[in-house]
């Protein structure tokens, strides 16, 4: 979450129950499932799990479903910085429809927003027609599971960072001004620093969103065996040849580099977060 | 450096924030803009600090004219009522920020950038603070680092906008005598926003009342204390009572005195509580009440007597009480040290007389 604020007052009752409640929780949610994940792999010979999660196709799936995620997540860094600050600092008409539009690729079933960006890329598509006329195929290329990858992952970025901005008082960018700071070194300076944790969480959360999507990618992106086919895809092309312990191995091998992934990216946000605000911080918060 | 203000007027779709506002502030000064909130003394500010633009009028610096100067063209140092400081830098670098946005050669070297802040942090003594940053500080702090960090650039005004409002009694007492001594060595001139009438009339040279938008009256904090110009100013500045002179029978006296427009038409006197002795026995041009409260607060005894419905507020010294023994339900005669009558009519301030 983006914001590390302790709260002195527990509105829970008793740290031991809550802890244990959350850990209980989270074991049957995530754990259990996790080691059943790692059991099964561990039917496999290091030998062989090391053949099958290394293979020339599962290598290719994993450097375009990695490779498209980052790309996806950092333009969504980029752009959704744009959206959330256009939707906190300024009002036009139509703000709430736009505000309202922003969460749409969290509501619509993935398969849909597959379907309408394939249709929209694709050569004849009311885009891709003159994407073509430039020389850029989108659909059923690795462009395409870019396409898809930003399209859900938008709402991520957005929805991290409004609250942060709304929480920057427009008199710091004053203050910048008054002492002499132009536009670009108040931002660079003052406006940006604050937001960077924000950021890197909404980054994290589309960048693991994408790791994991299928729906959308699948119509999009052409499915082509070492130049668009992305890892959840293979994964389920074992599974219907009935080839369960291949998927094990490279879920397994998804599962530790999403999860090495993750674990870099929350330290750099955890840092980023806390630097400034040393161990002694009162409980007055930054606001009186 | 002083500063022009030339019939200014600033409007917020209907709302009229500031009409025909006209001000000079000789260099040097200490000026207080003083106001209940909705009057328009910080959207002043901001203009005077290029935050806001004018609708019409002109600000002039020094003579010159900067009515469309950007807020970093001014060098204008700003101080907040929620002091902005930049919360991911250290307090050393929120006071250097000002000197390190500055252009490639203008800038100081980095060994006078450090000597500088130095300087600053011991003239505002949190030296000692260089390292932390702002969530680490209390409230007198975090504004003595704003101030430090608008000082930074050598600005020639100093513009503070309710500087102490967001703190406690005590520090905000102890903060606006160490302004005052810091604008005395600074040698700038230094506006400063605030409702608390103390507070202007403690620390200005010079006082600027405002109400809906225009100024009531500007003077020194002993004028516009004593002499008001307008019932706004009176009852802004203090405690007063305010007596409707037809229905005082009594203190009609009083009023003779006062020429004849404000006494024909309906006119209003105003009395300090502090202005009102409490007597046993009724003497010339005075006025029958009732004790109904006496309260001891701090130095003063302020009684509360009833008029027919009305109510007066009379503040006494401790001794003066004592000696007066005062009980409730008591008769009691009132008679005005001080009062000052306006005529009524609503709008027009016109000013009466004042005398015994």
């Amino acid at each position: 979450m983006p914001s590390t604020r302790s709260h002195p007052a527990r509105v829970l009752p008793g740290f031991s129950l809550s802890l244990g409640c959350a850990l209980v929780y989270l074991s049957l949610l995530v754990l259990l499932p996790l080691s059943g994940l790692g059991f099964k792999a561990s039917h496999l010979s290091f030998y062989e799990f090391w053949e099958m999660a290394t293979g020339e196709r599962a290598l290719a799936s994993y450097r375009i479903t990695f490779g498209a995620s980052l790309l996806a997540a950092l333009i969504n860094a980029v752009f959704g910085l744009i959206v959330a600050w256009v939707l906190v600092r300024y009002s036009f008409p139509g703000k709430r429809l736009i505000d309202a539009l922003v969460d749409l690729p969290f509501a619509l079933p993935t398969a849909v927003a597959g379907i309408t960006l394939a249709t929209l890329y694709s050569s004849n598509g009311w885009i891709g027609r003159y994407a073509e006329s430039f020389g850029v195929k989108v659909a059923f290329t690795p462009l395409g599971i870019v396409v898809a990858l930003t399209f859900i992952g938008l709402p991520f970025v957005v929805r991290t960072l409004q609250p942060v901005i709304e929480d920057i008082e427009p008199e710091v960018e004053e203050a910048a001004a008054s002492l002499g700071a132009s536009r670009l070194q108040t931002f660079v300076r003052v406006v940006f620093p604050g937001l960077f944790p924000a950021l890197l969480t909404g980054f994290t959360l589309a960048f693991s969103r994408s790791i994991g999507e299928y729906g959308s990618v699948i119509f999009i992106a052409g499915n082509m065996p070492l130049i668009s086919e992305i890892t959840p895809l293979l994964i389920i092309s074992k599974l219907e040849q009935y080839d369960v312990v291949g998927a094990t191995a490279l879920a397994v091998v998804m599962l530790l580099i999403s999860f090495a992934l993750l674990l870099a990216v929350n330290t750099l946000q955890w840092w980023a977060a806390n630097r400034h605000h040393g161990n002694t911080r009162p409980s007055t918060g930054g606001k009186p | 450096m002083s500063i022009e203000i030339r019939s200014l007027g600033k409007r917020f779709g209907n709302f009229v924030a500031l009409q025909d506002i006209n001000l000079d502030i000789p260099g040097g000064e200490l000026v207080a803009l003083l106001g209940p909130s909705g009057c328009g003394k910080t959207t002043l500010l901001r203009i005077i600090a290029g935050m806001e633009s004018a609708d019409t009028g002109q600000v002039l610096f020094a003579g010159e004219e900067a009515t469309h100067l950007h807020a970093r063209e001014r060098n204008v140092g700003f101080v907040f009522q929620h002091y902005a400081l930049f919360r991911h830098m250290s307090v050393f670098e929120n006071v250097a920020f000002g000197l390190r946005v500055k252009a490639r050669k203008l800038r100081p070297v980095e060994s006078e950038i450090r000597r500088r802040v130095d300087a600053l942090l011991k003239l505002v003594q949190l030296d000692w603070l260089a390292d932390r940053y702002p969530s680490q500080l209390s409230g007198g702090q975090r504004q003595r680092i704003a101030l430090a960090r608008a000082l930074a650039v050598e600005p020639k005004v100093l513009l503070l906008d309710e500087p102490f409002g967001a703190l406690d009694t005590k520090v905000r007492k102890e903060l606006r005598r160490w302004l005052r001594r810091l604008h005395d060595e600074m040698h700038i001139s230094s506006v400063f926003v605030t409702h608390d009438q103390e507070e202007a009339l403690e620390v200005a040279d010079r006082v600027v009342v405002m109400n809906h938008g225009r100024i009531e009256q500007i003077g020194s904090p002993d004028e516009v204390y004593s002499n008001p110009a307008s019932p706004f100013v009176y009852q802004f500045l203090g405690n007063v009572n305010v007596f409707h002179s037809r229905l005082h029978g009594a203190w009609a006296d009083v009023e003779r005195s006062v020429p004849e427009r404000a006494t024909s038409s309906e006119a209003m006197a105003f009395v300090r509580p502090h202005d009102i002795e409490i007597e046993h026995r009724p003497v010339s041009g005075s006025l029958q009440a009732t004790v109904q409260e006496v309260h001891a607060i701090g130095p003063l005894v302020r009684v509360e007597l009833a008029h027919g419905s009305e109510l007066i507020e009379v503040e006494l010294t401790r001794d003066r009480a004592a000696a007066l023994t005062l009980a409730k339900g008591q008769q009691v005669w009132l008679k005005p040290r001080q009062i000052k009558v306006f005529a009524a009519p609503s709008g027009s301030l016109e000013e009466g007389g004042s005398g015994i």
